[in-house]
């Protein structure tokens, strides 16, 4: 996992090693200081000489600022680079999603996708502009700290190997009981967070119902355990102040108490034993001793706390798609066929029954063909298999007469165009919108392709026609006018097969029909597959598929479907009840 | 949300916008009323602190005593006597055990105290929630609302539990210093206090800048995280279209933005701690220096108590207060942004609790009733399956109505604002039993109408009656337990299966929810599922297919047997095979109330006793489907497809 992280770092690696080392020396600057101190009260003060204090001032402040130009410069280091690392995390794992198959897609949820590049990407970042900071800073000011004080007596210095112990065991308990019991707070939290959004998402519900006060006692309870763990958690964390304290007054006490008799014992003389700046120099070393153990012990916090981020960053990164461009990368579609041969597929290898069951077929290039069948009888996955959106599990899928999984995926996606049933519009202009299709293409030919799909119309009634911006989601534009911009932009494509899936619900049968007399008549060499629900969308096309769990019922033109398809005559027939259907 | 309520949202005037960032006492005030409860702890952990603090002072003022008092003199002294020492040492002792054990106490009160305040601060902010009319949730997003409870209540609880005690701790260290270092000396006391301005003016310009950052780097995480979220959401589309490379460019661009601001945010974060150190050193080595002049050259120095000669060992300890002096104002200078963002935290959970809740004025109640031997309606204690509208009168006499479900809306005229009305002369009479459609375009004012029924909106004009009674004489609870609602979006709650089919009905027993659940065809398919009524559902039942939802959700009405039943595109995701199978249970569902139903398939409506065609709010067809197609109006040209409904 760390391998992976620390791969990310690429052209950041400079201020990341940089940062180090430029806190080891601010670090340095800051542990010369008490020193500088120490012979600015000895010599200086104590023995009343003005010229020591003023150039150990002089060397102090020369320090001070050396300690300030290396601690900014690693603070401006640490923040590009940890600023840097996470860009490139968002991107690697952005360009990674972008690679993945509709396989991997369906894997994480798109929420999940969302908080790992956001939220989680966050939490790296400060654990990784910690550890390049404070990890390194820590250690090393203990390490010097100690030193610095083994120099001035090493006799006195004893008295930390009785107060960091103290302190490492006492922080490594707190941390120990405090980190479980963290994390079941955090668990709690989600709950919380689940009954409020359920709440707001159901308030007309809720409120329909009457069960207001239902929704308060849940809320109630899981507020209720939250002040229980969390309280139970802030009061381990909160022996951790007074901890601090015993360590530092008890080294403060005996240091005072042996302190005073060695600097009475060598007559408060530096050479020949300790004098009292050197003993305010010790006092300063056990706060730096000390403070940077704590500090450890709150590094240790965070990057247990990263760790989960790290983790589900790592999962984005280290999955694989599972279609990637054929080997014979063939870039030419030569014509609209397609044909399945034995396929059969499963969504994941443990599932008992299989989503498409030993389908054959062949569509000729040109050739229009609904299909029909109830919700969950695997239309949509049938269609997905064209532009190899998934992997057939067992069979072969065949465009153009040759294997789709022979083709370079831009290319059989570039002539297999499909209309998902879950569309998305994006923000921007209708204009930008369509020109997903071909980035290329001219005002005129968006125009074409719009009014093919009984679109310009309507564009044509807003104000800023072509250029009228489409909200997020496309959530400005009705359902049936947000359908054929669809399939404008899918038209633009000029397509070999096209591909609707259910992609006109929410059109009018009339403008329905116009669309297909279009296709027919505009587009007669493009494959058109239709999915739909109504039989009147598919009732003249040269053929129709009845799919029923996942197999073939029946395949023919509407006339012998309703004589030879029970299912196709039932689906007619409850229609026909509600008349000619809206 | 429908594509109903997302329409009706945006013809709302844009909210106001959150309160803008800025200090407000009366926040402060508020917050502390929630910690009245805690008074005498919260007295208990100042004191604590300011033990706490106060014996880190005196560790600092120890080291002068111990140089001046129990070493200076004991150099050179041949037979030097420490007992002086020892006393002075174990009175610190003892000093510095109460210093721990104060600050063991505080932190483990304060753990209470805030955790306490929050827990009422959320308990509140939910209750009070759910007292809130709908058009609080139209007009605010689910994601502003959840920060409420998620990112205000955590700045709340680092300012209450960290920065509170912290900012207390650091005054009183502040205070205790300085009156120290007056009691040394006043001159020295003055410089530290002319320089405490510099760094005040210095701390402010660096978080000035990284606050200006900060900012900037808000906007541009929005602006990526916006187009991650958009872009995920369609990456079915992306791959589709073979969009992938332009989709990384863009996500490149914006990436480097944000990128940019967090370095430049960070950085200056980052550099305020060398800074104050810094300045803390600069401090250190003025003092030293006009010190040491002051000393060697004998200036009498003036103390609060006494005017003396600057001693060697008062300037050693007068550093070492500097020391102790700038530290605690780092870090309240640290600490300043969080309290910032939890005030700001305070104020947007503030104004959640000022909402206005729902109005009830009604007093006309639904109870059980029952016919006594003269045929009179007559409250009964149990239930009986007959419900009467109780009304008590201005003279002191109540009357009992038989809940029937007559529905009358009377020209009534309804707008979401003042200004722009909706809904203009709608007239509707639908008798006990019958079931009414409403047909039209999107935001033609469907849905509205529903809303108006069960007071989720208030109408501007006209009236509405509800068995004879102006609904608004009726307590919103008691109305809309007597309206059943099944909405096209299924809201189902985490739990079982069962829990959700009683969810309007908490005391319906295992057999009548199983019946529901036959009634309108959904028993099969819970039955295959892993642990059939009892399956947990989460996200929402994010399990089930959209049709099942929406099966569970005619169940969970049929359970709590209303009376009158809105129906808003409650079979809109069952394909029409299915739906045709489920027609029968709708059916008996139907039989004997009076029903509002709200379909796009027409196929659906078809058998209603009266079809209403709204448009643009106003109903322009009404009759029954034979008559409305006789007409060859609007319904006519709908139903012969000639006409787009969306």
């Amino acid at each position: 996992m760390i391998k992976k992280l620390a791969g990310c770092v690429r052209q950041y690696k400079l201020y990341a090693l940089l940062t180090p080392v430029l806190v080891i020396l601010e670090t340095v600057a800051e542990i010369i200081i008490p020193l500088v101190m120490a012979e600015l009260i000895d010599k200086g003060i104590y023995a009343g000489d003005m010229q020591v204090v003023v150039v150990a001032g002089i060397k102090l402040l020369g320090l001070t600022c050396l300690a300030l130009a290396f601690g900014v410069a690693a603070g401006f280091t640490a923040s590009y680079g940890s600023a840097g690392f996470a860009a490139n995390l968002r991107h690697d794992m952005f360009h990674n999603v972008q690679s993945f198959s509709f396989f991997n897609i369906d894997k994480f949820s798109t929420a999940s996708i969302v908080t790992r590049l956001t939220t989680d990407v966050s939490y790296v970042q400060m654990a990784f502009q910690m550890i390049t900071r404070i990890t390194v800073r820590a250690p090393f000011m203990l390490l010097f700290a100690f030193i610095s004080s083994y120099n001035i007596s090493a006799e006195l210095s004893t008295v930390f190997l009785y107060t960091i112990p103290l302190l490492a065991v006492g922080l490594f308990i707190i941390v120990k009981l405090a980190f479980p019991r963290f994390q079941r707070v955090f668990k709690t939290y989600d709950k919380l967070n689940a009954v409020v959004e359920e709440d707001l998402r159901g308030i007309r519900v809720v409120k329909s119902f009457v069960q207001e006060k239902h929704e308060i006692s849940k809320f109630g309870k899981i507020s209720d355990s939250i002040y229980t763990d969390f309280t139970k958690a802030e009061k381990t964390v909160a022996f951790n102040a007074p901890l601090m304290q015993i360590a530092i007054y008890v080294s403060m006490v005996l240091i005072s108490w042996l302190g005073a008799q060695a600097i009475v014992a060598s007559g408060n003389n530096e050479a020949l034993g300790l004098s009292t700046g050197e003993l305010m120099s010790l006092f300063t070393y056990t706060m730096q001793i000390l403070m940077s153990l704590m500090m450890i012990s709150m590094i240790f916090v965070m990057l247990t706390m990263s760790k989960a981020s790290a983790n589900r960053i790592v999962e984005i990164l280290d999955e694989k798609t599972d279609i990637t461009d054929g080997e014979k990368g063939i870039t030419e579609v030569k014509d609209g066929s397609v044909e399945f041969r034995n396929v059969s597929f499963k969504y994941f290898a443990s599932a008992e029954k299989n989503a498409l069951d030993n389908i054959n077929i062949r569509i000729n290039s040109g050739e229009t063909i609904g299909i029909l069948g109830g919700t969950g009888s695997s239309k949509s996955t049938f269609v997905q298999m064209i532009p190899r959106l998934y992997d057939t599990t067992e069979g072969e899928v065949y465009v153009g007469g040759e294997n789709v999984r022979d083709y370079d995926l831009a290319a059989l996606r570039n002539n297999v165009a499909m209309v998902l049933q879950k569309n998305v519009l994006f923000s921007g202009t209708i204009k930008e919108n369509l020109r997903w299709g071909d980035e290329n293409a001219t005002d005129e030919q968006i125009k074409h392709a719009c009014e093919l799909a009984c679109a310009d119309e309507f564009i044509q009634g807003f104000p800023d026609k072509y250029d009228t911006f489409i909200e997020q989601g496309g959530a400005n534009v009705s359902g049936g006018q947000k359908q054929r911009l669809c399939i404008a932009r899918a038209l633009l494509k000029k397509p070999k097969v096209l591909i609707l899936d259910d992609s006109t619900s929410a059109v009018d049968t009339k403008t329905d029909a116009m669309i297909r007399k279009a296709f027919r008549e505009e587009i007669p060499d493009t494959t058109k597959i239709i999915i739909a629900q109504r039989v009147s969308s598919v009732q003249d096309a040269d053929r129709i598929i009845v799919l029923n769990n996942g197999a073939i019922e029946a395949v023919g033109t509407h006339d012998e479907l309703l004589q030879k398809s029970a299912i196709y005559r039932e689906v007619y027939e409850s229609q026909m009840k509600g008349a000619e259907e809206e | 949300m429908s594509e109903n309520n997302k329409n009706k949202a945006s013809a709302m005037p844009p909210k106001g916008g959150r309160p803008p960032m800025k200090f407000d006492a009366g926040v402060l005030k508020r917050l502390m009323k929630y910690m009245k409860p805690y008074r005498l702890q919260v007295i208990l952990v100042a004191i604590s602190i300011v033990v706490s603090s106060v014996a880190g002072v005196a560790s600092s003022l120890f080291i002068k005593t111990l140089i001046d008092d129990h070493i200076i003199p004991l150099v050179g002294v041949t037979d030097p006597d420490f007992s002086g020492l020892l006393s002075a040492i174990i009175g610190m002792c003892v000093v510095f055990a109460l210093g721990i054990v104060s600050t063991l106490f505080y932190n483990r009160m304060m753990a209470s105290i805030s955790q306490g305040v929050l827990k009422t601060i959320r308990d509140d902010m939910f209750s009070h929630m759910q007292k809130l009319p709908v058009k609080y949730f139209d007009t605010n997003t689910h994601g502003d609302v959840m920060s409420f409870y998620t990112n205000d209540t955590d700045a709340l609880r680092q300012m209450i539990s960290q920065a509170l005690p912290q900012f207390l701790s650091s005054l009183i260290t502040i205070v205790s210093v300085f009156v120290s270092m007056l009691t040394m000396s006043v001159w020295l006391t003055l410089i530290v206090v002319a320089f405490l301005f510099v760094i005040f003016k210095v701390t402010g310009t660096v978080a000035k800048k990284s606050g200006k950052y900060f900012m900037r780097q808000q906007t541009s995480i929005a602006d990526l995280n916006g187009y991650i979220e958009e872009m995920i959401n369609g990456q079915r589309v992306i791959k589709v279209f073979c969009h992938e490379d332009k989709a990384k460019a863009e996500f490149g661009e914006k990436n480097e933005v944000l990128r940019n601001d967090i370095a430049k945010a960070n950085s200056y974060a980052n550099i305020l701690m060398p800074v104050n150190n810094c300045m803390g050193y600069f401090l250190y080595v003025i003092i030293a220096i006009i010190g040491g002049i002051m000393a060697i050259n004998g200036v009498m120095n003036v103390a609060v108590f006494a005017v003396n000669i600057l001693t060697l060992g008062t300037i050693a300890s007068f550093l070492q207060l500097t020391r102790s002096f700038i530290g605690p104002i780092g870090q309240v200078s640290q600490q300043l942004n969080s309290v910032v963002m939890a005030m700001a935290g305070a104020q947007r959970i503030f104004s959640l609790l000022d909402e206005n809740p729902e109005p009830d004025d009604g007093y006309v109640t639904l109870v059980n009733a029952k016919y006594d031997h003269n045929d009179k309606l007559v409250e009964a204690d149990e239930r009986t399956g007959t419900w009467a509208w109780k009304h008590p009168h201005g003279d002191g006499t109540v009357t009992y109505t038989e809940l029937r479900g007559n529905v009358v809306l009377d020209d009534v005229d309804f707008g979401y604002t003042d200004d722009k009305l909706v809904l203009h002369n709608i007239d509707i009479h639908a008798e006990p039993g019958q079931k009414i459609a409403f047909v039209g375009a999107t935001g033609a004012g469907k849905t509205t109408i529903t809303n108006l029924i069960n007071r989720f909106y208030d109408i501007a004009d006209g009236k509405i009656r509800y068995d004879g009674i102006n609904i608004n004489k009726i307590k919103k609870d008691d109305l809309r337990r007597s309206l059943g609602v099944v909405l096209q979006d299924v809201n189902l709650f985490t739990g079982t299966v069962m829990d959700n089919l009683r969810y309007g009905k908490p005391d319906a027993t295992d057999e009548e929810c199983i019946a529901a659940a036959k009634l309108v065809n959904a028993d099969g398919f819970i039955r295959m599922l892993s642990d059939g009524y009892n399956t947990v559902l989460t996200h929402g039942g994010s399990g089930l297919s959209q049709g099942q939802r929406q099966l569970l959700s005619i169940a969970r009405a049929a359970v709590a047997d209303p009376p009158v039943m809105i129906l808003d595109e409650a079979t809109s995701s069952i394909d029409t095979r299915t739906e045709a199978i489920v027609q029968a249970g709708m059916d008996a569902l139907m039989m004997g109330r009076t029903v509002f139903v709200i379909a796009h398939r027409l196929s659906t409506v078809k058998n209603s006793d009266v079809i209403m065609v709204l448009d643009h709010g106003r109903i322009i067809e009404r009759g029954s489907h034979e008559k409305l197609i006789a007409e060859k109006g609007q319904y006519y040209r709908l139903y012969t497809g000639a006409f787009e409904l969306e």
